[in-house]
C-alpha cells in the first residue's frame, strides 16, 4: 500500500482570478495553472505542455480545455489529457472553494 | 522482367521534364540515371535573373529537389559530365572513369553561352550569364565593383543590367544594333523600353561593337571599333547561345546547329534521342522554355513506345522579367507586303500596342506598357485564328471583362497554360473536377500551374472560374474561418454588420458555432473582425487574445518574455538609451539584441517583472508582439547620405506615429528608403517607400519571411500627402478584406494588384478608407502606459501566487 499525503494549500481570494484565462500558482515547488472557467468552474493542471513545456497558464481557453501558446496543442483540462492529434497528459489537481478563498489540493 | 535502362545527359530544365513525361506515361518501365555536370538538382534557369536582382533565392527556383530523385528511383549524379558515347555498345563514359550501359539515351545537353571571340575575354571579371556560377559571380563583383558594362541588349542581357543595377552598380548595356531586343521588338517598342529603363538608371550604347577587353588580369574596359573606349570592372556577356553539340558529334550524330530530330525527338542513331536548347527541328533551335516541355511529352510518349503524337514546332512568346517594365511578344510580329498591322499608341501613358495579321489570320504580336492582354492573344496566335468578322482594332481592347472568358472556354484540352511548366488547360481542369481543387495555390501546388513566373495566374484563375461556373464564387470563397464553423471570413463578417454583434460569444451563439466557445483559431480571427467593423465601439477580449498581444510582449521558450520599446523610424538618443541600460542592469535582462527591424529587444524578462520593467523604461510600447503596424524601417537620407534624395527618416517617423497601435489582419512592416539602393530593404516589406528624384515609389506586398515576395509597384507619388493618403487607405483595405493572419503579399495575390488600384484609383473611395482608418487609430491609447496604471490588470495578468 502506498501512503499518500495529501495537503491543502489557499491560493488566495477567488475574485483575484480572472475569468477565462489561466492564472501560475507556485506551491512546494510544483508550478500549476489555474483557470477559473466561464461556467465558473475552477481547474488546476500542471504549468507545462507535454510537448515543449509550453506555459500552459497562457494558453487560450475554450470550455474545458486550454490550447498551448507555444505549439497549440489542445488539452483537456479535467482530466489533463492531450486532444487528438496529438498525445501525451499532464498533472490535475483538485480544487475546492470555501467562502471567498481558493484551494488547491496537492499531494506531498 | 528486367526493366530498360533509360540515361539522360543533362540534368536540366528540359532534360528532366522530358523524364517526368515518361514517368506520367509509364514509371516502371525504366531504371533511369541522370547526369549533371552542375553540382545542382534540377533548377529554373529562367528564373537566374530574379535571383540576381534580388527577388528571389537560388532555394526557390529548384524545379526538382534532391527528394523527387529518391521518389522516382532515379540515380542522380551530379559535377558529372558525360564524356563519350558509345552507339555500338550502347554506352556512355563519364570523366570521373564510369561507364554506364543504356538502352535509350536521351540527349538534353542544352546550350553554351556564347562569347564573342575577341582580344582579352578571358580576362578575370568577364562571366556570362547562364547559371547559378555566373549569378554568384556577379552578386560577388557587385560588393567590390561599382561600373559594370553588360553585352548585348537582348532579353538576357537587360535582365542581367537589372540585376547589377539593382546590386548598386553603374551599369552600361552595350548593343550591336540600333534598338533593344530586336529580335522581339519592333523599332517603336524597342525605343518605349530604352526610354523606361533609362529612367530607372541604365546607360545604353547602341550600334556599339566591341574590339577588344582592356586590363591587366582583371578588366578595366572596353575598347570599341569606333575608337571610343568605357571603364569597366565587370563584363557580362549575353549575346546568344549556342548549342552544346560537341559530345553528339563525336558520336557521329547528325549536328546541324543542333542536333537534328525528327517530330518525335528522334536522331539519326536508333535509340537516342534530342530534346531541348541542343536539338533542332524543322530548321529551329529553340531558347525559350515552353517548346521544352512540348517536345518532352512527344519524346515521352515516343520512348515509352505510346500512341505517338507529333511535335510540330512553337510560337514563341516572350515577356521580359523586369520590373516595372511590361514587355510582351509572340509569334511574328514583323510586317512586310502580305502581313499588316494594327498599331495602338498612347504616347502620353507609353502604352504602345501591335498586331499583326496575315489576311484575317493574326500571326504575331507586340505590347509594351500593358502586357495584361498577352495571354489572350498569344493563344490567338497559336491558334492563328481568322478574325474576318471581328472589327480588327476591338482585338486589341476588348470591351468589357468578357474577352478572357471567351478565351479560356475556346480553348481544348491540349492548350497550355503555364508556359513555365507546360500545364494544359486539360490537366488543371482535371485537377479542379477530380482533386477539388477550388483556388489557385491548390491548383498550383496540385499541378505546377503558376508556380515559376506566375504571369498565368490571371488565367488559371479563369480556368478555375470557367470550370465551376455557377459554383465558382461559392466554393472559391467558401473557406470556413475553422473547424467550429461552416461560415467563410466573409460570411462571419457581413453577419456581424447585418446583425450588429458585438461579442465573440454572441457571433459564435448567433451563428451556430459547434464549439460553444470557439477554438484559438477562431477566436482570435473573431476579436479582430467585431474591432474591425466597430472600432469605437468594440471592447476588445483580451481572453480572446494570443499571449503575446494579451501580454504585449513576446513569450520565449522558457516562459519568459522579450520587450521592444518603440523607437520611432529606427532613430534614438542618449537619455533613451541610457534608460534602456538602466534597466537592464536593475533586472538583469540577460540579452538586449537588435531586431531585424532596427530596434531594441529586451530578452528573458520575467512575467511579473514586465510592468515596472515598462514603468521604468517610460517609453511606448513597440507591438513587436502584435497583429499590428510593427516597425517602420529606414535608411538615414538626405540628412547625412550621398545618394539620398529624400528624408527617409522623418517620412519612416511620420508614418510610424501615424499608424502605431492600429490593429491588423497580421503583422506589417515597412520601409522608407530615401534612394532606388534600397538600404531599408523596402522591396519586402509590406508597404516600402523607395525616394526617387522629386517623389516616391510605392512597394505593395513584400514579403522577406518563408515566402520571399518582391514587392509590387502600387504607385508613384510626388508629396509626402499623397503617400501618406494612399497609405492609409491602401491598409485599411486590406484591414477590411484579409483574412484575419493573412499577410499582405497573400493578400495581394488573392485580391490581385490591378484590382486593389482599381479601388484606389477612386479619390472619393481613398477619402473614405482613410475615414475609417482615422476612426480606428483614435481608440489608440499605450497599452504599457494602461497595465502600468491599472493594478488590477497587474495583479490579474501578470502576478504569480507563490506559496511557501
Amino acid at each position: 500500500m502506498v501512503n499518500k499525503n495529501i495537503i491543502k494549500v489557499c491560493v488566495g481570494s477567488i475574485h483575484d482570478f480572472p475569468v477565462s484565462l489561466g492564472k501560475t500558482v507556485k506551491v512546494n515547488g510544483k508550478e500549476i495553472a489555474v483557470f477559473k472557467l466561464s461556467s465558473g468552474k475552477i481547474r488546476a493542471i500542471e504549468n507545462r505542455c507535454p510537448h515543449k513545456g509550453g506555459v500552459l497558464s497562457e494558453g487560450i481557453v475554450s470550455g474545458d480545455s486550454v490550447f498551448c501558446p507555444m505549439h497549440d496543442w489542445k488539452i483537456c483540462l479535467h482530466d489533463g489529457n492531450v486532444q487528438e492529434p496529438d498525445s501525451g497528459c499532464v498533472d490535475t489537481y483538485e480544487a475546492s472553494v470555501e467562502g471567498d478563498l481558493l484551494y488547491l489540493l496537492i499531494e506531498e | 522482367m528486367q526493366k530498360k535502362k533509360l540515361v539522360l545527359i543533362g540534368n536540366g530544365m528540359a532534360g528532366v521534364r522530358a523524364i517526368e513525361e515518361v514517368l506520367k506515361v509509364s514509371n516502371e518501365a525504366f531504371e533511369i540515371t541522370i547526369f549533371g555536370s552542375e553540382p545542382h538538382p534540377n533548377y529554373n534557369r529562367i528564373l537566374l535573373s530574379k535571383v540576381l536582382q534580388g527577388d528571389t533565392n537560388v532555394e526557390d527556383i529548384t524545379l526538382n529537389d534532391w527528394n523527387w530523385y529518391q521518389e522516382n528511383n532515379i540515380t542522380l549524379y551530379t559535377g558529372e559530365t558525360v564524356t563519350s558515347i558509345d552507339s555500338v555498345k550502347k554506352e556512355v563514359a563519364t570523366n570521373s572513369g564510369r561507364v554506364e550501359p543504356y538502352d535509350e539515351l536521351i540527349l538534353a545537353t542544352g546550350s553554351l553561352p556564347f562569347i564573342l571571340p575577341i582580344p582579352g575575354s578571358d580576362k578575370k571579371g568577364v562571366t556570362a550569364f547562364r547559371d547559378i556560377k555566373d549569378t554568384d559571380e556577379m552578386l560577388q563583383a557587385s560588393q567590390q565593383y561599382k561600373k559594370a558594362a553588360v553585352i548585348g541588349g537582348g532579353l538576357l542581357g537587360l535582365e542581367a543590367a537589372r540585376g547589377l543595377l539593382n546590386l548598386g552598380m553603374d551599369v552600361s548595356v552595350i548593343h550591336l544594333a540600333p534598338y533593344l531586343m530586336e529580335r522581339q521588338l519592333d523599332p517603336t517598342a524597342g525605343k518605349l523600353l530604352q526610354n523606361e529603363l533609362e529612367k530607372q538608371g541604365m546607360k545604353f550604347l547602341l550600334e556599339k561593337q566591341t574590339a577588344e577587353i582592356v586590363g591587366d588580369e582583371r578588366v578595366e574596359g572596353l575598347s570599341f571599333k569606333d575608337g571610343t573606349f568605357l571603364e569597366a570592372d565587370l563584363v557580362v556577356m549575353a549575346v546568344g547561345i549556342k548549342p552544346n553539340v560537341q559530345l553528339a558529334k563525336e558520336a557521329g550524330l547528325n549536328v546541324n546547329r543542333g542536333i537534328v530530330v525528327n517530330d518525335y525527338m528522334q536522331t539519326d542513331i536508333s535509340n537516342i534521342y534530342a530534346v531541348g536548347e541542343c536539338a533542332e527541328h524543322r530548321g529551329m533551335v529553340y531558347g525559350l522554355v515552353a517548346p521544352l516541355y512540348e517536345q518532352g511529352k512527344a519524346l515521352a510518349k515516343a520512348i515509352c513506345g505510346a500512341e505517338k503524337v507529333p511535335y510540330e514546332g512553337s510560337v514563341l512568346s516572350t515577356q521580359l522579367k523586369v520590373s516595372g517594365v511590361e514587355v510582351f511578344s509572340a509569334g511574328d510580329f514583323t510586317e512586310d507586303e502580305e502581313k499588316k498591322a494594327i498599331k495602338v499608341f498612347d504616347e502620353q501613358d507609353g502604352i504602345y500596342k501591335k498586331l499583326v495579321l496575315r489576311g484575317n489570320q493574326i500571326v504575331g504580336a507586340v505590347l509594351f506598357g500593358d502586357s495584361s492582354d498577352g495571354n489572350r492573344l498569344f493563344s490567338m496566335i497559336q491558334k492563328q485564328e481568322d478574325v474576318s468578322d471581328v472589327a480588327k482594332v476591338s482585338i486589341l481592347q476588348p470591351s468589357g471583362g468578357n474577352a478572357g472568358e471567351s478565351l479560356v472556354a475556346s480553348m481544348s484540352a491540349d492548350d497550355i497554360i503555364c508556359g513555365c511548366n507546360g500545364v494544359t488547360k486539360g490537366t488543371i481542369v482535371e485537377a479542379i473536377q477530380k482533386q477539388g481543387c477550388s483556388s489557385v495555390d491548390e491548383i498550383k501546388a496540385c499541378t505546377s500551374a503558376s508556380r515559376s513566373c506566375g504571369g498565368c495566374k490571371p488565367l488559371v484563375a479563369e480556368v478555375l472560374q470557367h470550370t465551376l461556373g455557377a459554383d465558382f464564387d461559392a466554393v472559391a470563397q467558401k473557406e470556413a474561418i475553422c473547424g467550429c464553423t461552416t461560415l467563410s471570413r466573409d460570411e462571419v463578417v457581413e453577419e456581424i454588420k447585418a446583425k450588429g454583434l458585438s461579442h465573440t460569444r454572441e457571433v459564435m451563439n448567433v451563428l451556430g458555432w459547434n464549439n460553444e466557445e470557439g477554438c484559438s483559431k477562431c477566436r482570435p480571427a473573431l476579436n479582430y473582425y467585431l474591432g474591425m467593423v466597430n472600432p469605437t465601439g468594440y471592447v476588445d477580449e483580451r481572453e480572446s487574445r494570443f499571449v503575446n498581444e494579451r501580454m504585449h510582449a513576446n513569450i520565449q521558450k522558457d516562459g519568459t518574455y522579450s520587450v521592444v520599446p518603440r523607437m520611432y523610424g529606427g532613430v534614438t538618443n542618449a537619455e533613451d538609451l541610457r534608460r534602456i541600460a538602466d534597466v537592464v542592469d536593475k533586472y538583469e535582462i540577460p540579452l538586449v539584441k537588435v531586431t531585424g527591424g532596427q530596434r531594441l529587444d529586451l530578452f528573458g524578462v520575467k512575467k511579473e517583472d514586465l510592468p515596472s520593467v515598462w514603468e521604468e523604461l517610460d517609453m511606448p510600447s513597440g507591438y513587436a508582439y502584435g497583429k499590428s503596424l510593427r516597425t517602420v524601417k529606414t535608411c538615414v537620407g538626405e540628412q547625412f547620405c550621398r545618394f539620398g534624395t529624400q528624408d527617409s527618416m522623418g517620412v519612416g517617423i511620420a508614418l510610424e506615429k501615424k499608424f502605431e497601435g492600429l490593429w491588423t489582419p497580421h503583422k506589417v512592416k515597412m520601409a522608407v528608403s530615401a534612394c532606388p539602393r534600397s538600404c531599408a530593404e523596402s522591396g519586402i516589406k509590406d508597404i516600402g517607400f523607395i525616394g526617387i528624384d522629386g517623389g516616391w515609389e510605392i512597394y505593395v506586398g513584400g514579403n522577406g519571411g518563408t515566402h520571399l515576395r518582391g514587392g509590387d509597384l502600387l504607385y508613384k507619388v510626388k508629396t509626402d500627402e499623397e503617400l501618406m493618403d494612399i497609405t492609409g487607405a491602401y491598409l485599411q483595405y486590406y484591414r477590411e478584406t484579409a483574412n484575419y493572419l493573412e499577410r499582405t503579399s497573400a493578400w495581394i495575390e488573392r485580391m490581385g494588384l490591378s484590382h486593389i488600384q482599381s479601388v484606389l484609383d477612386e479619390a472619393e473611395t481613398r477619402r473614405e478608407l482613410n475615414m475609417r482608418m482615422d476612426e480606428a487609430l483614435s481608440t489608440y491609447r499605450d497599452p504599457w502606459k494602461e497595465i502600468v496604471e491599472s493594478k488590477k490588470t497587474k495583479k490579474e495578468l501578470f502576478e504569480t501566487v507563490v506559496t511557501s
